[in-house]
This record gives C-alpha cells, structure tokens and sequence, in this order.
C-alpha cells in the first residue's frame, strides 16, 4: 500500500470524522443536561439534510437561505419532542427513558418516509465538485467546507458555553441538577436549550454531509450511532475530546474499509464503541481531562 | 398458584382449537408467526421486564439461531432435531461469555451496547456469504420431520411451534414465580438491595441474559426449519425494536402480555394491508404512546381502565 492511498483514506476520514463529532457533541450536550441518551439524535441529522433539499427543490430558496431554513424546522421538531415526550413523561427511569426515545426515533423516521419516499437524494455540493490536489491526494470542496463549519461550531459552542449567562447556566445543571435549581437556574428551561442545541447542531451535521454521501429517510441510524460512539471515546465531554473522538473513529473506519474490507466497514465503528464501554467507560481520556458541559 | 394452572390450561386449550376456527392457510401461517414471536417476546420479557435489563440487539441472538441451524442442516446435512439443541447451546455459551461484560452496564449504555453486538452480527450475516448466503439469504433447510411426519404444511407447523411456545410459557411462568423470578425481581428494584439479601446480582443478570438468548436461538431455528429460507433483513435492528415494542404493549413482567404484545404486533399489518411500511410509524407512536400513559402495558392497563370506567376499587390484577 502506498502513502498517497493512506493519505487519501485519512483526508476523507477526517471529514466524517467531523461529522461524527457534531452528532457527538449533540448526544453529550442532552446527555450533560439531563443524563438522558436521547436516541432520535441522528433524526435530526437525517432533517436536516432532507429539509435543505425540500427547501431548494420545493420552496426554490438559494442554499444561503435553505440551510438556515431547514436549521429552524428542525431545531422546531427538537422543541416539540421535547415538549411533547420528555417533559410530560411521569415516571423518567432510564429505561423509559430509552423506549421514549427510540419510539420517538422511529416515528420521525416513519414520517420523514412517508414525506420524502424510499429513495436516496443527491444534495447539490455548497461550492462545486472540482476536487483539489493535496500531495498525492484529491479532496473536494465539500471535505473544506465540512471541516471548516465543524471548527466554527465548536468556537461558537465554547463561546456559549464559557461566556454567555445561559451557558453557564447550563454548565452549573450538568454538575448538579439540584445545586443549579437551588441557585435559581431554570432547570426546565436548560433541558429544552439543550435539545434546541443538539437538534440544531444535528441538522447542521446532516445538511453539510448530505452533497458528500447523498441522504435518505434512514440515515439517521448508522450516523446518530456514530456519534454517539464518537462521545464514548470522548467521555461524553462537549468539548474537544469528542471532536477527538469523531475524527479518530473517522479515519479509522476509512483506513479499514480502504485497506481491510468495505463490507466490515460498519462494524468497526461498534467494535470500538464495545471496546471502549467494557474497558474505559470514561472515555478514552479519562474523566480528569475531559470537560463535562 | 391453581388459578394460575387453571388459565394455563384454559390457554392452552384455546391455543389447540384454534385452527378449527381459522381453517384458511394464510391465517395459519399468521398463528405460526404469532407463536414465533411470542417466545421471543417472552425470552426478552424475562431480561427486560423481570431483571430489568434493556437489550436492542436480541435479534441477533434470534438470526444467530437461524443461521447455525440452517448452515447445520444444509452444508453439514446435520438432523434439524440434533441441529437446534447445539445451536442453542452455542448462542447460550456465547451470551453467557459476552453477558458479564455487557451487563457491567446500565441503563443508556446498556441499551447503546446490546445495539452495537445486534448491529455486528447483522453485519457478520451479511457479510461471511460464503456461509450464509450474504443478502441474497440461505434457502434448501429442511422441514423438522417427527415420527415419519414431515412439518411442512401451516396447520402441521401451527402445532408444532405452539407445542414448543407453551412449553417456553409454562417454563416462564414457573420460573416467575420461583426463588429464580423473586431473586430477578430483587435486582430489578435494586441491585444493592438484592446483594445484600445474598443474591449474586451480577451472575444472576448473565444467567438470564444466557437464557433469553438460548430461548431466542430456539425460536431462530424453529422459524428457521418453519419457512425453509432465512435472509438477513428478518434479523436486523428494526426487528430489535418490534420485539421491543411487543414487550411493552403487552406489560412489562407479564408472560401472557409477552403474548399479547406479539400476537396484536403481529397481527397489526395484516390489518392494516394497506399501509405495509409505514407500519414503523405506528410501532413509534405505540412506543411514545404505552410508555407515557400506560407503563404497565395492556395487561395491566386495560383492567385498570375498565376498573375506572365502572367506578370499582381494588382486586389486585396479575397475570
């Protein structure tokens, strides 16, 4: 195997890799809030993508006025899922907890069928497919702007988190529900920001990969799965060791699939995720390193 | 404990009569389906709903079933009633080795990792074809053949599978209400709890968790040898979360809600001819549905209901 093929399997892996740490960070922004693994994470990356496209095909919007389009309609859907099946649920073990959410999963991916139909759809690239030569490797436009957007994301998310009074706010809940509330933070109104949050950065996720891996109704499990396995290796911090973990469990399933097997391709994305729950369940970076917003 | 052998009696009796009543094959082989899924439900009642342990990957054990006794008889050319027994016992051996670090977990892990092992062996049916046939599926498997009786036709398939669903209840039920069914209980309300009583919680989570998917596996092969022909896609994640759903509708810690969970699911798209496909929306709302207003699943919440619309009170109901 040459190294212009390793490079090209670890460019091309770096970009979902990104991908996968935007989901991440969305399960571990919930997860922080209200110690929920919210299992319809990867509907809303499945959203955004087919909204962005119903927004060009079907509204005729230009892409500067789609995406924030189909960003709103899904951060919308979060709200309501939030309101309608976390908030009203009388007794949240974990359990129920998990069969809520995955009813919920399900029934979006149920309806965004009966929207969309079966079939797979090509979302047009933000800047054209002219790929670009780095060493012996070619990326395309697509790879720049998937990259360039994750890095925003996360400086926008440390600002929020770091400098705003409701960030902060959000921050005092993940350490201690109750200390927060005693201190007069709306505990409530923290849960709905982080869906609100998550929903977004989801649909963020689904609407810049879309022109890279075309999207369809189900979508949504394999690249929620993913990020969620990204924030394991991360330790369910939203911060840089789930960005970390994305791009790591990004380039590892590209250099397998390249050199080993594509058909194995998936599996090793969960093979990690068994590795690391069963023998680091903090994170591949322990607790001590990772911020826990 | 005679009521209770008095309604599995009367159970079972209604279960043998029941083909006088549905004499057209399509339904029969409906009912060979309903039984089907009722062990299955039940193998994962006795993990979620008694331990109180979540699996989203039980399908894999169940497809597990399928394929060794399918790759058993067919390449091996090995006896369907020799076939099953070893392949239970390999899916339990298995089960019993990856249970203890599985069950180590809690709660959202739990459930994310049971995903993942479904999700690999999903993967493993697909992609070893030289075994399994890969997507296109394995077809050839023989009929379970009994006494110079061939199981090949719905109403003999209809008594043989029910034959095998009774015992599976009948051993539920017993185990239930047995030191085993108080102990899992136990470790249900709280594992600490159950410790401190004497009660190997951690073993006891992996014995069962073997169970279930012994119980699957057994269900695999049956349905394996019923419909001759197996393909990946009976085995994947969405099947996960129908068997899912049949536990929770039917009541969670109820063997015949076990049943009627499989038996309404089962039944469902049958109804609702039409609307193949988009039977998932339904599964997804059921799911919101039963966990927000009826935790307790049908079994208990239908008596419930009717005690509220009638204004009674008390009669403690369990099934």
């Amino acid at each position: 195997m040459q190294f212009d093929q390793i490079l090209q399997y670890t460019l091309s892996g770096l970009s979902t890799g990104a991908i996968y740490a935007l989901i991440g960070i969305g399960f571990s922004i919930i997860y922080n809030a209200t110690g929920i693994i919210n299992f319809a994470q990867g509907e809303f990356v499945m959203l955004g993508g087919l909204l962005t496209l119903s927004c060009l095909n079907v509204l005729k919007l230009p892409l500067w006025a789609a995406i924030p389009c189909a960003i709103a309609v899904s951060t919308l859907v979060g709200i309501l899922f939030e309101r309608l099946a976390i908030r009203p649920l009388r007794h949240p073990t974990p359990i129920n907890l998990v069969i809520i959410t995955i009813g919920g999963s399900i029934l979006l991916r149920g309806l965004a069928m009966l929207v969309w139909g079966k079939d797979t759809h090509s979302v047009p690239p933000f800047s054209g497919d002219a790929p670009i030569a780095i060493g012996g490797a070619t990326i395309l436009p697509q790879h720049i702007w998937i990259l360039a957007i994750t890095l925003i994301i996360i400086f926008i998310n440390k600002i929020y988190f770091y400098h705003t009074i409701s960030g902060k706010a959000m921050r005092a809940c993940s350490y201690n529900r109750r200390a927060a509330g005693l201190v007069g933070i709306d505990v409530k109104r923290m849960v709905l920001f982080s869906f609100i949050i998550s929903s977004a950065m989801g649909a963020v996720a689904g609407i810049i990969v879309a022109p890279l891996t075309m999207t369809a109704y189900d979508v949504g499990i394999m690249l929620g799965l993913k990020g969620f396995c990204a924030a394991i290796i991360g330790g369910m911090s939203s911060g840089l060791s789930t960005v970390i973990g994305g791009l790591i469990l990004g380039v590892l399933e590209s250099l397998g699939a390249g050199l080993i097997s594509s058909g194995y391709k998936d599996a090793i994305a969960f093979i990690i995720l068994l590795l690391i729950l069963f023998f680091r369940p903090q994170g591949l970076f322990g607790k001590a390193d990772s911020e826990r917003v | 404990m005679k009521r209770n052998f008095l309604l599995f009696i009367g159970f079972s009796v209604l279960v043998m009569l029941a083909p006088q009543y549905f004499r057209g094959g399509y339904m029969m082989n409906v009912l060979v389906f309903v039984g089907i899924n009722t062990m299955l439900a039940i193998a994962l009642n006795l993990l979620l709903g008694y331990a109180g342990q979540i699996s989203l990957g039980h399908a894999g054990f169940f497809g597990l079933g399928a394929y060794l006794s399918g790759i058993m008889t067919t390449t091996f050319s090995l006896n369907p009633w020799l076939a099953m027994p070893l392949a239970a016992i390999a899916v339990g051996c298995l089960a019993f080795m990856i249970g203890f670090p599985v069950l180590k977990l809690k709660g959202h892990y739990l459930a994310m990792a049971t995903l993942g092992l479904g999700i690999i062996f999903f993967i493993i049916f697909n992609e070893t074809y030289e075994w399994t046939g890969g997507p296109s599926g394995l077809s050839g498997i023989p009929y379970l053949e009994l006494g110079g009786i061939s199981f090949d036709t719905d109403v003999k398939n209809y008594y043989l599978i029910w034959a095998f669903t009774l015992a599976v209840m009948l051993f539920s039920l017993n185990l239930a209400s047995s030191r085993v069914g108080r102990a899992l209980r136990a470790v249900h309300d709280s594992e600490v709890a159950a410790q401190v009583l004497g009660v190997n919680a951690r073993l006891l989570k992996v014995q069962i968790f073997a169970l279930s998917a012994i119980i699957s596996s057994l269900a695999g092969s049956l349905y394996a040898h019923t419909m001759t022909f197996i393909s990946p896609t009976s085995f994947g994640f969405n099947f996960s979360i129908e068997l899912l759903t049949m536990v929770v509708i039917g009541g969670l810690g109820s063997i015949y809600g076990s049943f009627l969970g499989a038996a309404l699911l089962t039944l469902l798209p049958e109804i609702l001819r039409g609307a193949n496909d988009y039977d998932i929306i339904i599964y997804g709302g059921l799911l919101m549905v039963m966990v927000m207003y009826m935790p307790g699943g049908l079994v208990r919440g239908i008596p419930a209901l009717f005690r509220k619309l009638t204004g009674r009170k008390g009669g403690a109901d369990h099934a």
